[in-house]
């Protein structure tokens, strides 16, 4: 190697007994003492600690050091702080690289011997790559301080009032034709029994009159280009066929549609007209007309409504409207979905009467739901026993394994509801009851003294084969009591599902549409569990609600505000730092093949017809290096990941 | 004692590096004879990386990137698989065996994977012996 005067040093990090525990550390920086370059080499407990960030800076003061690695834990983990610490002490960030050698060493390898050899390896081949490193400087974009918040629940009401509150404009995008998500449907909410409308509605009409919101609902993104600071959003506005601005929301339109289908939001227990507002309260209030069930857009008759309209709100011929918006930052609060029990066969919902999903009964049980808010039966009979079955869906290794973490406590509120409209006889059927909130365990204890049986044991089936007098003409249900010894049979009128929450249907869509990732769950994926579980790996992109895993409304507004306080940081800074990793052409050498010009998925590269040569726009230009790949002349460089940067790392790592 | 095959292991950044991480979050274990090398995006390999790495003493290559349709930046995991399989053929005629050379797709939520992945191979390179030896004996191998 050429000695360009480069001056590396070397800082293998203990992390307590993190990496020490298996690494023989000593030995790493012994071996890191002979690599060529390296000035100096040590040890320490903590590097990311203010005396080891403070041990690195004075060494590079009192070593003249002009480069920098630091062996420790992933460079996803504290890349930054180390850069940080770097630049302070008047290195350029680039100049630094990490190996790592606690999540991809020290953690999965048993024998202490092949760790420390492991480790020796990825040292060396960070300080090759670092003597070839180069100083870059970080670029600054203007932030656009728009916001787009897609997803009109509580999640997402919350994160838009937050920032319209601060004066600047959002956008919120909704599929359905109101705002409201889930927790419009629901009665009552766990552990206060605060009727979830009564505190949901005054923030629903707040977005509606907020001057800093542009409320967008029967509407799709449809397209998403640009980076943190700069996204250019396509949206597609459904034909609602009525006309927003003349319609006064009189309701005439609904009483007069003489035909009904299944309410999506009763949960398929209700009935809706085709032209519809979800429910009474909805925001904005002005109906749609669903045409796939619509007379007239099927057989070209009826057209009550339009005649019945006295605003002449009413327009067959409108069209889709696509409308594209510029912001700086987008919040995803795309919600759940809750699971369908149809293929758990044993407990037969869909072929007996009176079995029924936990959302169903939320409907149920509402005021101004289907029954006005009576516990019925299928005959209209009030019912004297009820059982609820926990975990339907979750905790369940064929459907999803992970729990679900509201079924617990609304099934307790359940319990309660029940026997204060009924008096009936309840049965939890349950797994663990975890009820770890807030206020939570004592709710549990007050359900517990209402009289309420808690059976420990997942439920068998579910039959109307009756063998005793008591069971004919009920739901029986089988299974096993695990605290107590053979199988039992309850006999009751109503078995309520709690079923799953699940990611959305278009979940897939939605992660590629805005260049997310999903966990094992399904769910979308925070950039960090513990320390960042707002963010996504696409900056300029949060997750809030249940989109990011099932959660209850607290912790849903919890990280909505967090998302909100995120993004508010970054609109009044003003600006935001981009890829200073981005690739470069060099003119002198390129041939002007333009096999570049293709490769790239951001168009970042043009051809320039004067100079017949191909030129990279730094701002469009993510730095993933598919051109510097496919240059048949080697004269792209992929900044910060250069051919000579990579090869001598895979010296390294072998030597 | 026993061959331990060297890999060298070109994970993305964003998907598979992050599921190797994952398996270390979760103490997982798996044979440690893979060296990582980060690369932003797996669209980033160019086939003179595999090629170095096998002239310095790699006894196989493992490349990894998002899932299709995954990727962080569209598409550059498609078009490291039409390069890989090409390399492949190349090496091939080279007279490298094909197991040397292998490309993965691992999530950010795939650490029990990418571990998996790791022991699989090594000890299928285990088999198949050191490259060097071949090099010494066969004369046939790959000049970067």
């Amino acid at each position: 190697m050429e000695d360009k005067g480069i001056r590396i040093g070397v800082y293998v990090c203990h992390c307590g007994s993190n990496i020490a525990g298996t690494v023989d550390v000593k030995e790493v920086v012994e071996f890191a003492k002979g690599l060529p370059s390296v000035v100096v080499a040590k040890d320490y407990i903590y590097m990311c600690s203010e005396p080891g960030q403070n041990m690195l800076k004075e060494d590079i003061e009192n070593h003249r050091l002009s480069r920098v690695v630091v062996a420790a834990c992933s460079p996803r983990l504290h890349e930054l702080t180390f850069r940080r610490a770097c630049q302070e002490a008047g290195i350029n960030p680039y100049l630094f690289q990490q190996a790592n050698i606690r999540e991809q060493c020290s953690w999965v390898t048993e024998n202490s011997d092949s760790a420390t050899e492991k480790a020796k390896a990825l040292v060396a081949g960070a300080v090759r790559r670092v003597y070839y490193q180069e100083p870059l400087e970080t670029r600054e974009a203007p932030m656009n301080p728009n916001t787009l918040v897609i997803g009109g629940g509580i999640a997402g009401i919350q994160s838009a009032l937050e920032i319209a509150d601060s004066g600047h404009k959002v956008y919120l995008v909704e599929t359905s034709p109101s705002i409201g998500g889930h927790m419009a449907q629901l009665d009552k909410t766990f552990p206060t029994l605060d009727c979830s409308s009564c505190i949901l509605t005054p923030k629903m009409t707040l977005v509606s009159s907020h001057r800093y919101i542009e409320l967008m609902t029967y509407s799709e993104v449809e397209e998403v280009t640009g980076y943190v600071g700069n996204f250019k959003v396509k949206i597609r506005k459904k034909a609602r066929y009525v006309n927003q601005d003349k319609c006064t929301g009189c309701g005439v339109c609904q009483e007069k549609c003489p035909f009904k289908v299944d309410s999506e939001f009763d949960a398929g227990i209700g009935k809706r007209k085709v032209i519809y507002t979800p429910f009474p309260q909805a925001v904005p209030n002005v109906p749609v007309i669903d045409a796939q069930h619509c007379v007239y857009f099927l057989k070209g008759t009826c057209r009550a409504c339009e005649k019945f309209c006295e605003a002449k709100a009413i327009d067959f011929d409108q069209k889709d409207e696509l409308e594209e918006v510029e912001v700086g930052s987008i919040i995803l609060a795309t919600g759940y979905n809750v699971f369908d029990p149809s293929p758990l066969y044993q407990y037969r919902y869909g072929q007996l009467d009176n079995v029924i999903t936990s959302l169903q009964f939320e409907r149920m049980v509402n005021a101004a739901g289907p029954t006005g808010g009576k516990i019925v039966l299928k005959d209209g009979s009030t019912p004297e026993s009820i059982a609820i079955f926990h975990c339907v869906g979750s905790r369940d290794e064929n459907y999803h394994k992970y729990c679900s973490r509201v079924c617990c406590m609304h099934a307790l509120k359940y319990s309660h509801l029940i026997k204060e409209k009924t008096g009936a006889e309840v049965y939890q059927m349950y797994i663990d009851m975890r009820c770890f909130g807030k206020g939570y365990e004592e709710f549990y204890k007050r359900l517990s003294e209402e009289g309420v049986y808690f059976i420990r044991g997942k439920v068998a089936e579910v039959t109307d084969r009756a063998v005793t007098k008591e069971e004919e003409g009920k739901l029986i249900v089988v299974g096993e009591d695990t605290l107590l010894p053979g199988v039992i049979r309850v006999p009751v009128d109503m078995v309520i599902l709690c079923v799953a929450l699940e990611p959305q249907p278009d979940v897939e869509a939605i992660a590629r549409l805005f260049n997310i990732s999903r966990g094992a769950d399904g769910f979308f994926l925070e950039r960090h569990p513990k320390l960042d579980p707002v963010a996504t790996t696409t900056d300029g992109v949060f997750i809030v609600g249940c989109c990011q895993g099932p959660k209850d409304i607290p912790d849903s507004v919890v990280q909505a505000s967090a998302a909100a306080a995120r993004l508010l940081a970054m609109i009044s800074k003003g600006r935001v730092e981009v890829e200073a990793a981005t690739a470069e052409i060099n003119e002198e050498l390129c041939s002007g093949c333009r096999v570049c010009n293709n490769v790239c998925p951001f168009s970042a590269i043009a051809f320039d017809e004067e100079k017949k040569l191909s030129h990279i726009n730094e701002v469009l230009c993510k730095g993933c290096g598919v051109c510097a790949a496919a240059c048949p002349s080697g004269v792209i460089s992929g900044k910060h990941f250069t051919t000579a940067q990579i090869l001598a790392e895979i010296e390294g790592v072998l030597a | 004692m026993s061959f331990e095959p060297k890999i060298v292991g070109f994970l993305c950044n964003w998907c598979s590096y992050a599921g190797a991480d994952l398996a270390g979050t979760s103490r997982m274990k798996y044979a440690p004879n893979v060296r990582v090398v980060r690369v932003m995006c797996s669209g980033r390999m160019d086939p003179t990386f595999v090629l170095k790495a096998f002239q310095r003493g790699a006894d196989g290559v493992l490349v990894c990137g998002c899932h299709p349709g995954d990727c962080h930046y569209m598409e550059g995991n498609y078009k490291t698989a039409r390069r890989i399989s090409l390399l492949k053929r190349m090496l091939a005629q080279l007279g490298i065996e094909d197991e040397r050379l292998r490309l993965e797709w691992v999530s950010a939520s795939e650490g029990e994977r990418f571990a998996r992945i790791v022991d699989d191979m090594t000890k299928r390179i285990k088999e198949l012996g050191p490259f060097a030896k071949q090099k010494v004996s066969g004369g046939q191998h790959a000049k970067a």
